[in-house]
């Protein structure tokens, strides 16, 4: 790794001229910040709308160019919401399958988050490494699928591909090394005073907070909120396998890191399971579906970020009536409301990190004068620079 | 091509712009400041600010929101400067260009100089397109 | 007592409908005058989990879905009311769920129903000189968000 390069990484913009309204305003009061909007919309693409259009097969491949990152949770919703309509069970083969990909890909998402949280702190070489494991994860989803994104595994009645038993040991001893590197990560942040001191007490979020919002997922979890869909309601192989719910109980942004770098952990035993239960096995991967009859149905999914939502209704006919998709963000984003007000502007940057919010959500925030709402003091890349500042200092402490 | 083009080509500062995306192309360009595949190698460093950039790397449909703010970021940009158009979606819209919030893609509102499809294209085929590009300059 | 049996026993005689699609999947039709006690019921005293709000436009009428969770059962208990299409309008459940407040914009801006004594009534994911009239996900509307009838 070469640090002696100097690397700039864009993760926001800064727009002193604009006057249209940022995806999160921030308006302060000195060093803190005393208010918070959210604007929300600038990645609205009617996929909802487009739904409608689109024959219950092509949905999927539509559903999943929804978030880049989690691309699998929707076509997993989406499907399990059309087999909750149909009222069928999919068969044992197709329910690992699709258990291997929702948490190889739950690894990818947490891993790029914890590149990117380590790159808003001043931990750039955290940031390549992470990236750099990832790399693997993505070379095996390749293998398996095709695309290292957008995999268009998913269908209704089960998978459209299967994984082909030669390439099982292939993706063992990626996990195997995997396994190794998430544990040095963990520990690197568990054992690392600078980043205790950084980020524990740092944009708490009570259990109250979490009922008022609907927040889910890790940013739950972290508040010693007890949920997770693959235990509640559970669905595909999860019943079928032994794991854990990862949770702590402060709610700040180290215990939503933690949260996530044990949840890698449990996915690589969930996926090796899975592995073991499919191999050598010649059996179904779907279950033929030929039409939807009227009705409606429900499916969620525990996408990384949290509960991705789908409801369905169809009026028997090729085409979804409609189709109602709630991503896990929608409801932690507006969790800023309570973790950033009466927080220092510095650490804005990580506490919007901590909610593993859309990498464009972030190109879009400003920090606005509460005396005077016209005058912006920051753009994104400032509150970074900010953030990396007080980890230096903090770190000189020590 | 003139000098101040020539001039340009040994060390392009890019800028990424984003019309309303699902994010994988742009998680996709990050991934080529990987060591993996090290854009830096080309001389290419991603900048922080439109003011800065000869190259503007744009993904996602042009989203109705937006319209006025890629605008501004293409007057601030310094000239001449090159529009590369990334992904299915920066290119015709893809699978999103029915929709109603559609007001790109990106070759209606400002001037497209290169186009790398995919879905999304892979960090190769992105610096695959940038070699491209900077054969044209040539 | 099952949730199904629960939930009957506490909204009594406010519902006017139930589906039990399966014991994971429970409807509970209510009218609009009820929503504001029933979601409190469902969500404080029930301590359902808040998941979202969907509006569906059925031509001769609206219908919105409030879907809550109850993790304990893996079950989504989901309240249906149905709205008259002339003039839409249903009360806000932001000072029962604070995070409902931007799905009922959304709604608002997509489907033209009015939340009364939402705090906030403004444009949310579109352009605030969108035209109005023009609600993207009414059936009258295209894909592309022009009129047709």
């Amino acid at each position: 790794m070469n640090n002696k390069k100097k690397v700039v990484v864009p993760i926001g913009p800064y727009h002193p001229l604009l006057e249209e309204p940022e995806f999160f305003a921030l308006y302060c009061e000195g060093e803190k910040v005393v208010d918070l909007e959210w604007q929300a919309g600038y990645n609205h693409r009617a996929i909802e709308k487009l739904s409608e259009g689109k024959h219950w097969d092509q949905v999927t491949f539509l559903v999943e160019r929804i978030c880049g990152i989690c691309s699998t949770s929707h076509p997993f919703a989406y499907c399990n919401a059309v087999e909750d309509l149909l009222g069928i069970s999919i068969p044992e083969k197709a329910r690992y399958i699709r258990c291997i990909i929702a948490e190889m890909e739950r690894i990818h998402s947490h891993l790029l988050w914890t590149g990117l949280a380590g790159h808003f702190l001043g931990y750039n070489t955290l940031f390549m490494w992470a990236w750099k494991y990832r790399e693997s994860i993505l070379d095996m989803f390749e293998m398996i699928t095709g695309n290292r994104n957008h995999y268009a595994m998913f269908k209704i009645g089960g998978v459209r591909r299967d994984i082909e038993d030669e390439d099982i040991p292939v993706l063992r001893k990626v996990l195997q090394d995997i396994k190794g590197k998430v544990d040095m990560l963990t520990h690197a942040v568990l054992d690392d005073p600078v980043l205790a001191a950084r980020l524990k007490g740092v944009g708490v979020l009570t259990k109250e907070h979490i009922k008022n919002f609907g927040a889910v997922g890790p940013v739950a979890r972290a508040s010693g909120v007890d949920m997770d869909i693959r235990r509640d309601d559970p669905y595909a192989a999860y019943s079928m396998m032994d794991w854990k719910v990862s949770k702590t109980e402060n709610g700040d942004v180290f215990d939503k890191a933690v949260v996530r770098l044990l949840e890698c952990m449990e996915s690589i035993k969930i996926i090796e399971y899975s592995l073991k239960a499919i191999e050598g096995s010649k059996a179904e991967i779907a279950t033929e579906v030929r039409e939807i009859p009227p009705g409606e149905g429900i499916g969620h999914h525990e996408a990384p970020r949290g509960e991705c939502f789908h409801y369905v209704r169809s009026d028997g006919s090729n085409r979804p009536v409609r189709h109602k998709i709630k991503a896990p963000s929608y409801t932690n984003i507006p969790t800023f409301k309570a973790s950033c007000v009466g927080q220092m502007i510095a650490d804005v940057a990580i506490i919007l990190a901590g909610v593993d919010p859309c990498y464009c959500c972030t190109e879009r925030l400003a920090v606005y004068d509460a005396g005077n709402k016209k005058k912006q003091m920051y753009g994104f890349s400032e509150l970074v620079e900010m953030s990396r500042r007080k980890t230096q200092q903090i770190k000189q402490q020590f | 091509m003139n000098l101040k083009m020539k001039a340009l080509k040994k060390s392009l500062w890019v800028y990424h712009l984003s019309g309303g995306s699902c994010n994988n192309c742009d998680i996709e360009i990050l991934d080529c400041l990987t060591p993996r595949f090290d854009i830096e190698r080309f001389g290419m460093v991603l900048v922080g600010s439109p003011r800065h950039a000869d190259v503007l790397l744009c993904t996602g449909i042009v989203n109705k929101k937006c319209v006025e703010r890629i605008k501004e970021v293409y007057t601030q940009t310094a000239k001449p400067c090159v529009v590369v158009a990334i992904g299915a979606c920066a290119c015709s819209g893809g699978i999103f260009k029915d929709g109603y919030q559609m007001a790109g893609p990106f070759n209606k509102i400002l001037p497209v100089d290169i186009y790398i499809p995919g879905c999304p294209p892979k960090p190769e085929a992105i610096l695959a397109g940038i070699v491209k590009l900077l054969e044209k300059l040539k | 007592m099952t949730l199904f049996d629960t939930i009957k026993e506490q909204l009594g005689c406010m519902i006017k409908d139930t589906k039990l699609h399966n014991e994971k999947r429970i409807y509970i039709t209510v009218d609009k005058q009820d929503i504001k006690e029933c979601a409190d019921i469902i969500f404080h005293r029930l301590d359902g989990r808040y998941i979202i709000a969907s509006a569906i436009d059925n031509c001769g009428s609206f219908e919105i879905l409030y879907h809550f969770g109850f993790d304990r059962y893996g079950a989504v208990v989901s309240l249906r009311v149905f709205l008259e299409r002339e003039k839409p309008e249903i009360s806000s459940l932001t000072d029962i769920i604070p995070g409902i407040v931007y799905i009922e914009r959304e709604i608002w801006e997509l489907f033209g129903i009015s939340f009364t004594g939402h705090p906030g009534l403004k444009h949310f994911l579109l352009r605030d000189d969108w035209p109005e009239e023009k609600y993207p996900l009414r059936k009258n509307i295209t894909t592309g968000g022009d009129i047709c009838e």
